[in-house]
């Protein structure tokens, strides 16, 4: 418990001291997240609008795919997106493994599914008349698209916290492609690894407390929008 | 062209020519033609499940038919079509309403039609008092009761000084009180604004009381236009008669016919004297409406009727101010529509005697 609690109040202190080499990893960490779940809204938020609104066939199993999609496996990820980036690999021109672009890569393919999937809800909870509505009022079919994805917006924006909050954390894919090189793709889950591993406890749970306040944060907003989804359906008829 | 138009009451704005739409198979719409005249209120009218609804997306050109066309300004429009977009308005039953506060809500249509701020504030401004819900203009709509998020997709569309404005039952969901209320401002609505006002309801009285020409549609058919009076007083078919509160009678056959009047003979062996024209032997039903049904105490002078029934009371159901009763006369079973009044008046009760009397034209006779 001594051993814990020591380690705790020195995180505290390398914290509040503004240790540059505890910043910089979690500065990388939050861009390499953020620009995975950017990537992933830019994808996920118009493919789950499509499969929220399109009625096509075979639309059940895209869903289903979509939904598998939250299931998987960081070091799966990992492993595929390290067998596109190597020498040999599709991709491998590009000369990104071990780069944050590689990085941003895994986490966009494990965010991607998440936006599209809360999107997809997110969409699908707004009642179809929305649109018609608008177009009944002389909305483009456009502007009547953009009106539901207004309507839709709090839950898009957990989408956001979702997909922030499911990459931020896993740590396979980014050890896999991105190799934990200081200074260049070491994130805060990978070191955490690392320091543990080295038996720097306090620097680990530092890194530990920021990446659970993150998480929290994300979580708290995510709770907070559903709390606020009931109030916004009572019915408007008397 | 367009510049050319010249509206006047009457004159077709947006034709429907032979709209069919069917979905999985089944007909749910299908129309020989739909006049929509500037200046005209029309009631599209039918029982739930008729087709009203679909037909109005079809007008509206918010729904493409599976066959026909659809006539605006004398030019063929398609779905969406810009122009006509831009031209109605529609009030959809059970309207939705988005996120934000009233104004916010009326505003949206002037946006997409992108007015300058300064005009929007005022159509706003105006649209809301029409409705008289001016001082919710800042009230976010999830608080607002059924009433007033009516009126909010009201002043939605109002605001917009549609030429078209359709309204898809927009008392349907309301409570009577604030049903009434709204059916009065809506007939204020219906002579002040909109020139064509097209109104999708399934209750006969509204469509009277608002409308100038009314389309009753079964099963996605039309089954008779004409104005209120002509539908009231000579519904085209059974339907029509029943479905705008006719009653009817045993089935008969024609016994004889003279210029103007038939002679129809009830299974039961009554003979009814009935407006209208018809070939002897064909079998017939006849049906009347209850408030056409005139009574009278035993013994009073004979009227002008031509059908004088000697009953008794046999059933009294109030409803509101008024009494229905059921009448038996040797075999014979009519219903009355009267007042509360009229039945202290006769001093009716069951088993009451009492004269009952119909006019020839007010028995319609339909084939069988």
């Amino acid at each position: 418990m001594d051993l814990f609690l020591d380690a705790l109040r020195q995180a505290l202190r390398l914290l509040l001291s503004g240790d540059p080499y505890l910043w910089r990893i979690i500065a990388r960490s939050l861009q390499v997240s953020g620009g995975a779940v950017l990537l992933g809204l830019l994808a996920g938020i118009p493919l789950g609008t499509w499969l929220g609104l399109a009625r096509f066939p075979g639309r059940g199993l895209a869903v289903a795919l979509v939904n598998t999609g939250l299931a998987l496996p960081p070091v799966v990820v990992g492993l595929f997106v390290y067998i596109l980036l190597s020498r040999q690999g599709p991709l491998g021109a590009l000369g990104w493994l071990y780069t944050p672009s590689a990085m941003i890569t895994a986490q966009f393919v494990l965010a991607a599914p998440y936006v599209a999937a809360i999107t997809l809800a997110a969409v699908g909870s707004v009642p179809p008349q929305l649109r018609l509505q608008a177009r009944a009022l002389g909305a483009s079919r456009w502007q009547a698209l953009l009106l539901h994805l207004r309507e839709a917006r709090l839950a898009l924006m957990a989408a956001v916290a979702a997909g922030f909050g499911a990459v931020i954390s896993e740590v396979g894919a980014v050890m896999l492609v991105g190799g934990n090189v200081q200074g260049e793709t070491r994130v805060i889950t990978t070191a955490i690894m690392l320091e543990t591993r080295r038996g720097r406890f306090a620097t680990a749970i530092a890194f530990g407390l920021i990446l659970l306040t993150i998480a929290f944060a994300a979580n708290a907003f995510i709770t907070r929008v559903q709390q606020a989804q009931p109030r916004r359906r009572r019915p408007l008829t008397s | 062209m367009e510049g050319e138009f010249v509206r006047r009451a009457g004159e077709p704005l947006l034709v429907g020519e032979a709209l069919r739409r069917a979905y999985d198979g089944q007909v749910v719409v299908d129309v020989e033609a739909v006049e929509v005249c500037a200046g005209v209120v029309l009631a599209l009218l039918g029982p739930n499940g008729a087709g009203k609804s679909t037909l109005m997306r079809l007008l509206a050109a918010l729904e493409s038919p599976d066959s026909g066309r659809l006539v605006f300004k004398g030019r063929e429009v398609s779905r969406d079509d810009p122009e006509l977009r831009r031209a109605a308005a529609a009030v959809l039953q059970r309207p939705y309403l988005w996120r934000g506060t009233v104004a916010e809500n009326v505003e949206f249509g002037l946006k997409v039609r992108r007015l300058p701020s300064a005009a929007r504030r005022a159509r706003i401004r105006e649209a809301l008092g029409t409705v008289g819900i001016g001082h919710l203009s800042d009230v976010p709509v999830d608080t607002l009761s059924g009433g007033e998020a009516q009126r909010v997709a009201l002043a939605r569309a109002l605001a917009l000084e549609p030429e078209i404005l359709f309204l898809d039952e927009p008392t349907a969901d309301l409570d009577v009180t604030v049903r009434r209320q709204l059916l009065a401002d809506l007939e204020w609505i219906v002579h002040h604004t909109a020139p064509a006002i097209v109104l999708i309801t399934h209750d006969p009285g509204e469509a009277f009381a608002l409308a100038d020409r009314v389309v009753v549609i079964e099963g996605g058919r039309i089954a008779q236009t004409g104005t209120p009076a002509e539908i009231f007083e000579a519904p085209a078919t059974e339907f029509v008669a029943s479905f705008t509160g006719a009653e009817f009678m045993l089935s008969g056959t024609l016994e004889e016919a003279e210029e103007g009047t038939v002679i129809v003979r009830l299974d039961s062996g009554h003979a009814l004297e009935c407006a209208g024209c018809g070939e002897a032997g064909r079998r017939v039903r006849v049906a009347y409406r209850p408030e056409d049904v005139v009574l009278a105490p035993p013994g009073s002078p004979s009227t002008s009727a031509r059908n004088r029934f000697d009953a008794k009371v046999a059933r009294l159901h109030p409803q509101g101010g008024l009494v229905r009763l059921r009448l038996e006369s040797d075999g014979l079973s009519l219903a009355a529509l009267i007042t509360r009044h009229s039945l202290d008046d006769l001093g009716l009760e069951l088993g009451t005697p009492v004269v009952a009397q119909v006019k020839a034209a007010a028995f319609h006779v339909f084939p069988e």
